[in-house]
């Protein structure tokens, strides 16, 4: 008998382990295939390199299809390869054709890390548009930064980082939750004096709930009347934590943040509209739910419920109605699954502005040396279909980005109810967090820094003086 | 000419002065159901939303039952404007305009006006109060509960007028809730008093911001209230309140951990029958879940095209056919590899394991590797309100009666039937079985197909509840192994016993310690439980439980 209860529990142990599982292709393979590839490079260096500079320019796209994430990122991997055909049937970046290189690092944080590896050693890539969550930037920050890859990271995070490698196309917390924040607290947005910041338990909510806690008492909010909640990823059964909110929620005004990830918000609003939590009682706003995520949900029950974005498909101007229909020609095109139904979101938007940013920059630069493209990124502009232009901060590698706060309707769109005058300049280390207060992100000379409070080189030029934030 | 024009304008407009001073009295009434309704119907449609807001509450104000088709029109999102900003309200019929006299035929294109939550926040009190004289009773509640949500002093005399109609006792007690929140406010202190006892006879937790400040607690340094007599009523009515919520929350916590544990169930009873009868450890158990909710996302696509009237019917139908399906899938497998492995343990869970990723593959190949969307039937929408704060969605309530006609299910098959004698017979002592005539091979063919027919029983329920994706499996195997081992294997009470003690022992530990932690004690937990009784909760007697 006991025999048995072992096994089962040894085998209980094996699944926990199991669920890496996929992740464990030793990176090895990079190695035999840099073998293999030595004998050719040896014999004729030359022509080797030569083909390289006339060749396909390899672009390395880095996003979950399968998994938890699958339900955000799939749209972003067939956004990107949309606007990589263009640029090809456009001639290409500096005459040369970009050849997509798309792996599936599967929701599993450490095969990111690995799957980067390979892009950048293995493949050649010249850039890498990818990753979603927070925990998979992290994972591969270290690949990028000690291989001197290239990373274009489209979505809102929770700064607190700032990498010689990477650019941020999505939001920083001023460009987002800040903002969000400030609307539920005006009198437009409910005056609310109670907060719930619910989140997936892991860096993103942790960190941006930690700058919101500290901008809330900044507002004269007591810690009685933040409530703070973390579920695991994938968590599926929310009664208790939207009874709690209910609880909580008595008496005073409350609004609720919520930066839970990936598909778990199907089973989270689903219980908000079974147990009857309406927008006018308890508004929601949500920093990770945009179209693509509510197309799975019936929507009418959370009409007014709130998110906070750059872009929202509902805008209306031409570069918009442009994105949109080009986005639309490309999935009946390419026959993508739920065809007609696909909608376009912010960090797709934030890709495509990513991918022009660098075809640019490379055109700019002449060449798709990464130090050169770098330094080439700084300042591009592209117009976006958030109505505006997008400039690439000289210093920070963040875009200028405008805030938008938008209600959800009845068909799954959003309508925006408030919005900044124009782009907004990042800030990448929080004002309000007092350990990051200090710091400064500034990737030109004579900081050349993401993570210090005074410059790098000590120069005997006069300071350039501080831009004015872009308001 | 166009001087002509003005002062013929000017002389007609003294006429009518004089002529509105002689019939002062309904002229005016008459303006404001009128005249007025149009004017403010077209800032309720304008582009400013606290423009909108405001104009809803004059009419709020007003109290002028003409303003409430439109406004209704305006929640449902049928009203239209034109170019021109004529307001009109969309009914089955085509279009109407919105306010009596306005234009009757739209000019230019139309474009329909939706609230935001300014103006929602308005227009909602504002549709309540119009609703109170309602002939329908079931209208006269659900307004008068609105108004006590948010009341405001302008409508206290409507709310006073209704009062003296009202005959039922329901919405009486509501109306009298909203003077009493009110009368908190007031000037005198018997008033007071008498608001707080309505208050604490309603026991509704959504006060207890206001009495905490009358007696500063909670964050108030000082207490509001003035008057010693009534700051003791609040605060005997607040400890009441306090009680209420305490026992409010248990209740609910209690329903919360039923119902979790009636997932548990329908996950783990398949593998009970399994594992626990046929000492199979199915690996691919995990995947008959998964399996079981596509068939039911397959069920609701087919009836969505060839059926969409009987649409709220599917899952009736999606019952039987995962059953079907995983029956089917069970004796392929069991057919194929695991009658080969009996008594393999080790060679079991290697093959099984390799057969469930196989599965999910398959899956993704099929449907893709995101999530499909498995839309509650609308019977299943919204929730039942037992006690205020508590809300008991009607998609957990089914999950809990399924589950308890599906143990009841297996408990009949294996007690009142004789394949069920004959599964036990052979559980017990598979040689003596067979010597006595019983097809073992057959029997175990059964009772795998039963075992996993089950499992698609618990998918079409995990379908209603949460995703249904090719890895909805994986995040269920180990919870279901769990509740096996814990509740003792080869028991179906055991396995009951399990699934609603983990169910209700992790929902009690969520709120105190989180979901992420409580999950971290449960395992603890267990296996300090299976250190100490390593046989489980319920523990088989006889020859069987030497022989494992």
């Amino acid at each position: 008998m006991n025999t048995w209860f072992k096994l089962s529990l040894s085998l209980c142990g094996a699944l926990l382990g199991a669920c890496e599982g996929p992740g464990n292709q030793a990176p090895a393979t990079t190695a035999a295939a840099s073998n293999s590839a030595a004998p050719v490079a040896a014999a004729a260096p030359a022509p080797a390199a030569k083909v390289a500079d006339t060749g396909p320019i390899k672009v390395g796209i880095l996003h979950s299809l399968s998994g938890t994430m699958a339900i955000s990122e799939t749209s972003l991997k067939d956004v990107a390869l949309m606007t990589i055909e263009s640029i090809n049937k456009a001639g290409g970046v500096l005459g040369r054709q970009l050849q997509p290189v798309v792996v599936d690092p599967a929701s599993n944080w450490p095969l990111f890390a690995e799957k980067a590896a390979e892009l950048i050693q293995k493949e050649g890539v010249a850039v890498t548009f990818g990753c979603w969550t927070s925990v998979s930037r992290k994972s591969v920050l270290p690949k990028f930064e000690e291989l001197n890859g290239l990373l274009f990271y489209p979505v809102q995070y929770e700064g607190e980082e700032s990498s010689y490698n990477v650019f941020y196309t999505g939001a920083a917390p001023n460009q987002q939750a800040i903002p969000a924040v400030e609307y539920l607290m005006s009198p437009k947005g409910g005056g609310a004096k109670r907060w719930v910041l619910l989140g997936t338990d892991y860096v993103y909510p942790r960190t941006t709930n930690k700058i919101l806690r500290y901008f809330l008492h900044e507002k004269g909010v007591k810690d009685d009347d933040i409530l703070e909640k973390y579920t695991p990823f994938g968590h599926s059964d929310y009664q208790t934590i939207v009874a709690e909110v209910k609880k909580f929620a008595a008496g005073k005004p409350t609004a609720v943040v919520s930066t839970i990830n990936g598909d778990s918000n199907v089973p989270f609003y689903k219980e908000l509209s079974n147990q009857g939590l309406k927008a006018t009682d308890i508004p929601v706003v949500a920093f990770s739910v945009g179209e693509e995520e509510l197309r799975g949900i019936d929507t009418k029950p959370l009409v007014g419920h709130l998110a906070a974005w750059n872009y929202f498909m509902s805008i209306d101007n031409p570069v918009n109605k442009q994105f949109i229909a080009d986005w639309k020609a490309y999935v009946a095109a390419k026959k993508l699954p739920d065809g007609e139904k696909r909608v376009t979101n912010d960090p797709m938007e934030a890709t495509w502005i990513g991918i022009k940013m660098w075809a640019q920059a490379v055109e700019q630069a002449g060449t798709t040396d990464v130090n050169a493209v770098r330094q080439a990124v700084a300042g591009q502009v592209v117009k976006a279909p958030s109505g505006f232009d997008s400039t690439m901060d000289m210093k920070n590698h963040h875009l200028h980005k405008p805030v938008y706060i938008a209600e959800v309707q009845a068909d799954g769109q959003f309508k925006v109810v408030w919005k900044t005058e124009g782009p907004i300049r990042a800030m990448p280390w929080s004002p309000f967090v007092p350990d990051s207060k200090a710091k400064v992100a500034d990737w030109q000379y004579p900081w050349v820094c993401g993570n210090c409070t005074e410059p790098k080189f000590k120069t005997s030029l006069a300071p350039v003086a501080e831009a004015a934030p872009v308001k | 000419m166009g001087h002509m024009a003005r002062r013929g304008m000017r002389w007609a407009s003294s006429f009518l002065l004089a002529w509105l001073c002689l019939f002062a009295p309904w002229a005016v009434s008459a303006a404001r159901a009128g005249v007025d309704l149009a004017m403010e119907l077209r800032a309720v449609a304008g582009d400013d939303s606290e423009q909108a807001a405001q104009a809803v509450e004059r009419l709020k104000a007003a109290g002028d039952p003409a303003a409430l088709p439109a406004l209704q029109a305006f929640d449902d999102g049928n009203l239209r404007v034109d170019a021109g900003g004529n307001v009109f309200i969309k009914t089955k019929d085509g279009l109407k305009p919105a306010a009596p006299g306005g234009a009757a035929q739209p000019a230019g294109s139309l474009k329909t006006v939706e609230p935001d939550n300014t103006v929602r926040r308005a227009l909602l009190p504002a549709l309540a109060a119009l609703k109170l004289t309602s002939p329908d009773r079931d209208i006269r509640l659900a307004a008068a509960e609105e108004l006590s949500k948010r009341p405001s002093d302008d409508v206290a005399n409507m709310v006073k007028t209704a009062l003296a109609k009202e005959h039922d006792s329901a919405v009486k007690t509501k109306l009298n809730l909203v003077i009493a929140q009110l009368d908190l406010a007031s000037e005198d202190p018997t008033r007071r008093i008498n608001a707080i006892e309505l208050i604490r006879q309603s026991g509704n937790i959504d006060f207890k911001a206001d009495l905490e400040r009358m007696v500063g607690k909670g964050g108030n340094a000082t207490p509001s209230e003035k008057d010693p007599k009534v700051r003791d009523a609040a605060s005997a009515a607040l400890s009441s309140i306090e009680t209420r919520v305490l026992l409010i929350g248990m209740v609910g916590h209690l329903f919360y951990g039923v119902s979790l544990g009636s997932v548990l169930l329908l996950a783990a009873l398949g593998l009970a029958i399994t594992f626990g009868l046929m000492r199979v450890i199915n690996m691919a158990h995990g995947e008959m879940l998964m399996i079981g909710a596509y068939t039911t996302f397959v069920v609701q696509n087919f009836f969505q095209k060839n059926l969409p009237g009987a649409f709220d019917w599917y899952l009736v139908a999606a019952i039987p056919a995962a059953f079907c399906v995983c029956y089917a899938v069970g004796v392929v497998l069991e057919r194929s590899v695991i009658q080969f492995l009996y008594g393999r343990p080790l060679e079991t869970l290697l093959a099984t394991w390799g057969i469930s990723l196989g599965l999910i593959q398959t899956v993704r190949l099929i449907f893709g590797a995101n999530n499909v969307a498995v839309a509650n039937p609308s019977w299943l929408a919204g929730g039942y309100e037992l006690l205020p704060g508590i809300v008991l969605t009607y998609s957990r309530i089914f999950v809990i009666l399924f589950a308890i006609v599906v143990v009841l299910f297996v408990w009949l098959w294996m007690n009142k039937t004789p394949v069920g004698l004959r599964v036990r017979a052979v559980t017990q002592n598979r040689e003596m079985a067979a010597a006595m005539g019983i097809p073992t091979k057959r029997v175990d063919l059964g009772t795998f197909g039963l075992g996993s027919g089950i499992a698609g029983l618990g998918g079409v329920a995990l379908s209603q509840l949460g995703n249904v994706g090719p890895e909805l499996g994986q995040s269920y195997i180990v919870d279901s192994f769990m509740v096996v081992v814990l509740g003792g294997v080869g028991k179906l009470v055991g396995t009951i016993a399990g699934a609603l003690g983990l169910g209700i022992v992790n929902k009690l530990l969520e709120p105190a310690a989180g979901a992420v932690l409580g999950k971290i004690i449960i395992l603890v937990l267990i296996i300090l439980f299976i250190q100490k009784r390593p046989q489980g909760i319920f523990a088989l007697k006889g020859r069987a439980a030497e022989a494992g």
